[in-house]
């Protein structure tokens, strides 16, 4: 189903694709060296926007038209985005503690392509053994003369500065996580100004780009943007890292080709559901897609248009499969009280609606539930996310808001009846325990 | 005059120099003054405002804005289920009552010893070895109820200095979200993430 790019060298070699010796041994930083002794800027600009590369960070925007908006002003500033938090992804942790070089050699590339000397990677703070592996991959690159002073004998200089966040999804977010660089509450921006492009880390131009985006760097320069775009049979070029999680025999990362069928990957990437239960839905992109479930999506191609078509998103590429003894205003309830957690405070609609929210989905999952609640949670997430669609119609500064509305959208859509049952019922007719629904046979 | 020895003044310099701008220095400085008294005190943010020329107040309102900044004092093992929606499905919610159960220590609160935090927490990008448990930041997958309960009881009884992420998945883990493939010495010595940012210098006079 693919062609393995980013995760070639951890499946080749297991015990060691993260030591510099392995990277170099297997034609490690030769791309970076190549970039910054032999390429211009717009060599580079170009040749990563003929790639077709999609940002991986959830919004999938196209990275070398990102990085040819980037304003003529200096300093301008690179700020990798490791704040991996939206549920069900974990896809950068892997790549950040099996093959930090590779990150790092995009880094020196990404940096040089954008004549940035202060690059800083922004990684969760939950994320200690990560942010390790990839700070040693720091230090053996700083001593190799791969970053800091004179790169590579050039004499481009790169400061890479690895920075641990403090547990708040929000910060991922990329305004968000520029305040946070800068020592601020992380606090998205309000707009304008539209794009970090434009005014970013510290008001300066800055490019915001997620680990698995930059990962893919080195790899479009070493086949050659033609190759890299042509290897994927999808019009989603390159290769997409997608975390499967829930209830499927084989969870974990694969790394695959865009233009399967959610069938094929819940199915046969996924191994199917445990004890082969039914399907019940699943949510396609990172929790704040909306769901998907089998009647109507199955047998849907994955693409980024094919599923923005659908209403929902590829987003950070996380699977999270629910089988069909799953209470779905519990899945729900969950996936609100998240947001709600998470939500910065600026807005009003986000701040008050998503905490409403997750306190009318627990009574009913209680039995507390009163036979307007469903009408009430659709009045609440349409003072969120005007229309309740996907897209969103913003009344907040960022997404996080809307995206609580996206289970809410499973709800009045597909289970409407679900709801009703446990309203009429006095409490959820599901096993409270699923201590063993995720455990493979 | 600084409260810190001049062993913890140094890392803050070194901290501190890994920034264009000072202000930017604040979210490891405040791990850096975690550090040293075990939770953030008011005095280390008053220590923290000096090194960045801002009041405290200022700096108060940073932390109080991230979860990781614990302004009370936790156990000397904070243990962290993930009860976000992949490891809900798995069975997180029992996960965290059999460790609450087995420790006495009801989720959010810390046991009169000051051993054992026990808190919930939301997803922490493990979802493919759901059920996952942190120990100070240390990563255990594919826990059960009874391997949480397991786990509990260690700490209380094995105490250890050091916490160790392999040596915990291989005690009370299961399945994980990919191969770990090599295990690490060390570990996490506090309720804080085990990170010193010290390896990096910024070069010459930029």
């Amino acid at each position: 189903m693919s062609t393995l790019i980013v995760t070639r060298r951890m499946n080749e070699h297991p015990t060691d694709s993260h030591t510099i010796d392995r990277y170099i041994a297997t034609g490690g930083y030769e791309q970076a060296r190549r970039a910054v002794t032999t390429l211009t800027r717009d060599e580079l600009v170009e040749e990563v926007k003929a790639s077709g590369l999609l940002g991986r960070g959830g919004a999938a925007f196209s990275a070398g038209l990102k990085w040819s908006f980037l304003a003529p002003e200096r300093p301008a500033y690179l700020v990798v985005n490791g704040d991996e938090s939206e549920p069900g992804t974990f896809k950068d942790r892997q790549l950040l503690e099996r093959d930090p070089h590779q990150l790092v050699e995009g880094i020196i590339i990404a940096a040089y392509a954008n004549e940035v000397h202060h690059a800083f990677v922004y990684i969760r703070g939950e994320y200690a053994k990560p942010a390790r592996r990839l700070q040693q991959a720091v230090d053996e690159a700083y001593a190799r003369g791969f970053l800091g002073r004179n790169v590579f004998g050039s004499g481009y200089d790169l400061e890479l500065t690895v920075h641990l966040g403090a547990g708040a999804y929000i910060c991922g977010e990329e305004t968000a996580l520029i305040n946070s660089l800068e020592g601020k509450r992380g606090e998205p921006r309000l707009k304008p100004p539209y794009f970090p492009a434009a005014k970013g880390l510290y008001m300066k131009p800055t490019i915001v780009n997620n680990v698995e985006t930059i990962s893919n760097i080195p790899h479009i320069l070493a086949m050659g943007a033609p190759r890299y775009a042509e290897v994927s049979p999808s019009p989603d070029t390159g290769t997409f890292l997608m975390s499967l999680s829930g209830h499927v025999r084989k969870p974990g990362n694969y790394e695959v080709f865009h233009g399967i069928t959610w069938r094929e990957l819940i199915y046969e990437v996924g191994g199917g559901i445990p004890e082969d239960r039914g399907l019940k839905a699943w949510i396609p992109g990172g929790a704040s897609a909306p769901w998907f479930v089998p009647e109507l999506h199955l047998d849907m191609e994955i693409t980024k248009d094919a599923v923005a078509g659908a209403g929902s998103m590829i987003g950070s590429g996380a699977v999270i499969v629910m089988d069909e003894d799953t209470c779905v205003v519990r899945a729900a309830e969950r996936v609100v009280r998240f947001y709600a957690h998470e939500s910065c405070g600026q807005c009003t609609p986000c701040r008050e609606g998503t905490t409403w929210m997750e306190m009318i989905l627990r009574r009913i999952e209680e039995g507390q539930g009163r036979a307007i609640d469903l009408d009430l949670l659709i009045d609440v997430s349409d003072g969120i996310s005007v229309g309740l669609n996907w897209p969103p119609k913003m009344t907040t500064i960022c997404p996080l808001g809307p995206s609580a509305v996206s289970p809410v959208i499973a709800l009045k859509e597909y289970f409407r009846d679900e709801v009703d049952a446990h309203v009429r019922n006095g409490g959820c007719p599901f096993p409270r325990s699923r201590a063993h629904a995720g455990v493979s046979e | 005059m600084s409260v810190w020895s001049e062993e913890v003044q140094e890392r803050a310099r070194a901290i501190v120099a890994r920034y264009p701008e000072k202000r930017s220095a604040i979210m490891p400085l405040l791990y850096l003054a975690m550090s040293v008294d075990g939770y953030l005190t008011d005095e280390g943010m008053e220590e923290v405002a000096r090194w960045v020329d801002l009041t405290p107040a200022q700096v108060l309102s940073v932390a109080s804005f991230y979860s990781m900044y614990k302004r009370e004092r936790t156990g000397k093992y904070l243990v962290s289920c993930c009860t976000s929606i992949s490891c809900m499905l798995a069975g997180g919610d029992d996960v965290l009552a059999a460790m609450e159960d087995e420790s006495g220590v009801p989720d959010g609160e810390t046991d009169e010893e000051g051993l054992l935090t026990v808190e919930h927490v939301e997803c922490i990008g493990s979802c493919g070895g759901a059920v996952a448990v942190q120990v100070n930041y240390e990563l255990i997958e594919g826990v059960t109820p009874e391997k949480g309960r397991a786990l509990v009881r260690w700490l209380k009884e094995a105490r250890p200095e050091v916490v160790n992420t392999d040596e915990m998945q291989t005690l009370f883990g299961s399945r994980t979200s990919f191969d770990w493939a090599v295990k690490e010495e060390g570990g996490a010595v506090g309720p804080y993430p085990a990170f010193q940012p010290l390896g990096t210098v910024r070069g010459g006079d930029e």
